[in-house]
């Protein structure tokens, strides 16, 4: 079969961009190296929907930014992604630096960010009373937003997938070419596909893609991001997303609420080689807690954090998104430089790709498109009588697995059967937070593999953490294989 | 809405003793709350022996242990309910559970134990760095995996923390063939009790490398290698120090912390120190009827010593169901000082205290032919040489009713370690 689009990696960019096909006439189908969406640059970051006054005035990421930062109450509203929008705020600790506040306001105001405001010391201090004494003055961005990345990829994905769209898990593309009649032969590890029109969203790796079909090459550096996550107790420590005053290299350390109510601490930017290198290390971690503390104060960051990460940025040798077809490669769409704000605007970059793609094929759109989805039930949200009815009919949201966050079986349950499930433990834990909370699922582990094993027939000794060789207990005891005891 | 005399959360060992001793202390209506699919806690996957020597003056594995409390609990016919997630507790001591086949449920307590345990100290906590790949476990999941579903976590070892649960595993793993290769600890002394170290490293040729700590963890999906470093008197690694070791798998035994999250819920203060409650000579908190035992109050080093403590707990219920909220008199506080990091109980009362008062503690580092003293006020009322103490062992001092009573005016009761 000749697909009419395939795209290559299932992280935010190409799943907006699946979804946003989804909507037509086309046989589209995504290609992704892990066991699961939402594996690689979309799962480890900062968590933010960014309100769109950083980027370069004129730019294609001001543009992207700010467009999808207005798309993602609908998006979220359709797709029951978890989102709040609550405000950012760029603090300036030297009073010599206040006119840079003026600056970032001005390119804001150019970009068509909304209801910025410059708060005076007095002010700014009365909204966040945690921020450090130094703080003189900030930049208040109300659009800012928190939501929940893993939820946004996976949404899109499975609304894609309800719609028609393929996906092709642990199936990783080793080459590219076209051939003369105009169709993309694509190499994978587990056989050849073939498609009229690729889409290169492959995050860290989409210079390797590109340069594969185009003469004119481009370079993406793998930029390291550490972070602390700190225990949902420290959650209301601050209420915006705080930032430091940016510099050449990038946003800084910020400090933010998550939308589930935990609070991050991060980003380090360190360039690496590695595109797979995600090793936090402690000079990463202790400068974080060190800058962190420059703009809040009271930051119990060595007592109160429950896990520490790294992400990496596709950063592109000239830090702008690159999203169009290839002069040199007819067929072959860019989607490659996605860095920060890439998950902001993620809907954007989808429509984006959507709208090069429409422009060359023309494509019919579905009448029976499905536009909307339902996520996870949170039984937390339910009063007392509407649990009591749930679990009635379904007994199995009445047995919490997860403690630390409250995730019951039904939950879990729903993850692994709902389209595109949960096969791993990552996989429940990136759609239920089961295994996120404070004992990092020291006690929910054991019983999450239980009832992976039951639904989908693993066997105990196979269930990984996320797929490919990370096997959780590799092997049965001596006395359960029937050798000697 | 139901309601019980006394709610208990928490099936373990200290719940289960709770329990059975309000029963025999007068109370019928007692229901226990359990999580778990069986009573009896982390007992049950601690399979191996050395439990109840005070108690039972024999050895027991942890489910032979469990067992003669929960056969105490089935002969005094005592409520319980397993499966079931208590979501909510209140100052005015409604709590708010949940199973498949009750639903969501409220009950109306009078007085409520706690009795939920601890938890490990995971990863994330100790800010390791490297990769997170498959292969770290802390050391009681591990336990679980191995004791109680029957799978091994790996082949080659590293473990990180000298806890209890490391050294038994460090063991366990040896037992099941796979080859413990190091056991690092951060500290200049082991946090477990000496017996383990001797009967679970030693015996089987294991090194424990004191003042050492994990500085890298190498392998993207499943641990391929650690490495270690020495520490120097600032906790940070001694560049020049490192120690590769190749293995599958590492195993954290990095200490316990009471798990408090519901006693929060109905506004329990906790101390800073044990991260437990804080409570008065009856295991009292500062929510009037509700009481603490076991690891929820503070982390212990033998069950027998949950069983005791717990023992009291029920009793002490028991007595505020029959007779109510006590007048409020007069409290001591009880300080630890010098060396001394925390006692529990924090405060007593000379009047409604019983004859005698166990007081427990830990020390904050190893001490050579000390001594444990203690002070009503100024004056020093005890002196007990003892020639190694050790944070990974529990202390105790017994406070007399009728000594006390000699001094009425004192504010304060000290226990701290001095020289021999």
């Amino acid at each position: 079969m000749i697909y009419d689009v395939i795209i290559i990696g299932a992280g935010v960019s190409g799943c907006a961009a699946a979804r946003e096909l989804s909507r037509y006439q086309l046989n589209v189908c995504v290609l992704e190296r892990e066991e699961d969406v939402c594996s690689g640059t979309s799962k480890a970051n900062s968590a933010i929907i960014h309100a769109g006054f950083d980027a370069p005035a004129g730019s294609l990421m001001a543009k992207l930014n700010v467009e999808g930062n207005e798309m993602m109450d609908d998006l979220c509203r359709d797709l029951d992604i978890p989102f709040k929008r609550n405000g950012s705020l760029v603090v300036c600790i030297h009073k010599e630096e206040l006119d840079g506040l003026k600056e970032l306001y001005d390119r804001g105001v150019q970009n068509g960010v909304k209801d910025l405001k410059i708060l005076s010391k007095e002010e700014v201090h009365k909204m966040e009373p945690n921020l450090s004494d130094n703080v003189e003055g900030a930049l208040y961005a109300p659009t800012g937003g928190i939501i929940c990345p893993f939820i946004l990829n996976i949404a899109m994905a499975e609304n894609a997938n309800v719609n028609g769209v393929d996906f092709r898990f642990n199936t990783e593309v080793e080459s590219l070419k076209r051939d003369d009649a105009g169709i993309w032969h694509i190499r994978t590890c587990t056989g050849e596909y073939l498609t009229k029109y690729v889409v290169n969203a492959a995050g860290v790796y989409a210079d390797q893609f590109h340069n594969m079909v185009s003469e004119n090459k481009i370079h993406i550096t793998p930029r390291r991001g550490d972070y602390c996550l700190l225990d949902k107790e420290m959650g209301g420590h601050v209420s915006c997303t705080i930032f430091p005053q940016p510099t050449k290299f990038g946003k800084g350390v910020l400090v933010s609420p998550t939308v589930h109510g935990n609070l991050i601490v991060g980003p380090t930017a360190i360039d690496i080689e590695d595109k797979d290198s995600t090793a936090t290390t402690a000079e990463g971690i202790s400068s974080l807690i060190e800058k962190a503390g420059m703009n809040v104060k009271d930051l119990p960051v060595g007592r109160k954090v429950i896990t520490s990460f790294a992400g990496l940025r596709a950063h592109e040798d000239h830090h702008e998104f690159i999203i169009e077809e290839l002069k040199d490669a007819p067929g072959f769409i860019d989607c490659a430089g996605i860095e920060s704000p890439g998950l902001s605007s993620s809907p954007a970059i989808g429509r984006m790709v959507k709208d090069i793609l429409c422009e060359r094929i023309k494509p019919v759109e579905k009448e029976d498109w499905i536009a909307t989805r339902k996520g996870i039930l949170n039984p937390t949200e339910l009063s007392l009588e509407e649990r009591n009815e749930l679990i009635k009919k379904e007994p199995a949201y009445g047995q919490i697995i997860c403690r630390c966050e409250s995730v019951s079986e039904g939950e879990i349950l729903d993850a692994i059967r709902r389209p595109l499930g949960a096969r791993s433990l990552d996989g429940v834990k990136r759609r239920t937070r089961a295994g996120m909370g404070r004992c990092q699922a020291g006690f929910c582990s054991p019983r999450v593999m239980e009832i992976l094993h039951n639904e989908l027939g693993i066997p105990m000794e196979k269930i990984t953490k996320s797929g490919g060789k990370s096997v959780i207990a590799p092997d049965l005891l001596k006395v359960q294989k029937g050798g000697e005891a | 809405m139901q309601n019980y005399d006394i709610v208990v959360i928490g099936g373990g060992p200290a719940g289960l003793a709770a329990a059975a001793e309000a029963k025999k202390s007068g109370i019928d209506s007692i229901l226990i709350l359990e999580r778990d699919h069986d009573l009896g806690g982390i007992l049950n996957q601690c399979i191996h022996n050395g439990f109840g020597l005070h108690t039972f003056k024999e050895e027991l594995t942890g489910p032979e242990y469990a067992q003669r409390f929960m056969d105490e609990v089935f002969d005094l016919k005592i409520e319980y309910k397993l499966n079931t997630m208590v979501m909510d507790i209140t100052a005015d001591k409604i709590v708010t559970a949940m199973n498949k086949t009750d639903g969501m449920f409220q009950i109306q307590a009078k007085a409520v134990i706690l009795a939920m345990g601890c938890r490990e100290r995971p990863r994330g906590a100790l800010n390791i760095p490297g990769y997170r790949p498959a292969g770290i476990f802390s050391a009681g999941t591990a336990q679980r995996l191995v004791n109680i579903e029957g799978y091994m976590p790996g082949k080659e070892v590293v473990i990180l923390g000298s806890g209890d649960i490391g050294l038994i595993m460090a063991r366990r793993m040896t037992l099941e063939g796979a080859k413990v290769k190091v056991v690092a600890e951060l500290m200049p002394y082991s946090g477990g009790l000496k017996r383990n170290i001797v009967q679970c490293l030693d015996d089987y040729g294991i090194p424990l490398k004191l003042s050492h700590t994990v500085v890298d963890i190498e392998g993207k999906e499943r641990v391929t290698g650690i490495t270690i470093a020495e520490v120097g008197p600032d906790m940070k690694p001694i560049p020049g120090t490192e120690e590769y070791y190749s293995c599958d798998t590492l195993l954290l035994s990095c200490g316990l912390l009471p798990e408090n999250e519901l006693s929060k819920t109905a506004g329990v203060e906790l101390s800073p120190i044990t991260s437990g409650p804080v409570v008065n000579d009856s295991l009292e908190t500062n929510i009037e009827g509700i009481f603490a035992c076991g690891n929820v109050l503070h982390v212990h080093d033998l069950v027998d010593f949950v069983s005791q403590e717990a023992a009291n707990a029920g009793k002490n219920a028991a007595k505020y169901v029959k007779n109510g909220k006590t007048a409020s008199t007069k409290e001591v506080k009880i300080k630890a000082a010098c060396g001394v990091r925390y006692t529990v109980p924090c405060t007593i009362r000379p009047e409604e205290m019983d004859d005698t008062v166990t007081v427990r503690f830990r020390v904050g580092q190893v001490f050579k032919d000390s001594a444990i003293t203690m002070y009503f006020g100024d004056e020093q009322v005890l002196k007990r040489k003892k020639q190694i103490m050790a944070p990974g062992e529990m202390e105790q001092v017994i406070i007399q009713k009728s000594k006390l009573a000699d001094f009425p005016d004192i504010s304060e009761i000290t226990v701290k370690i001095e020289t021999a």
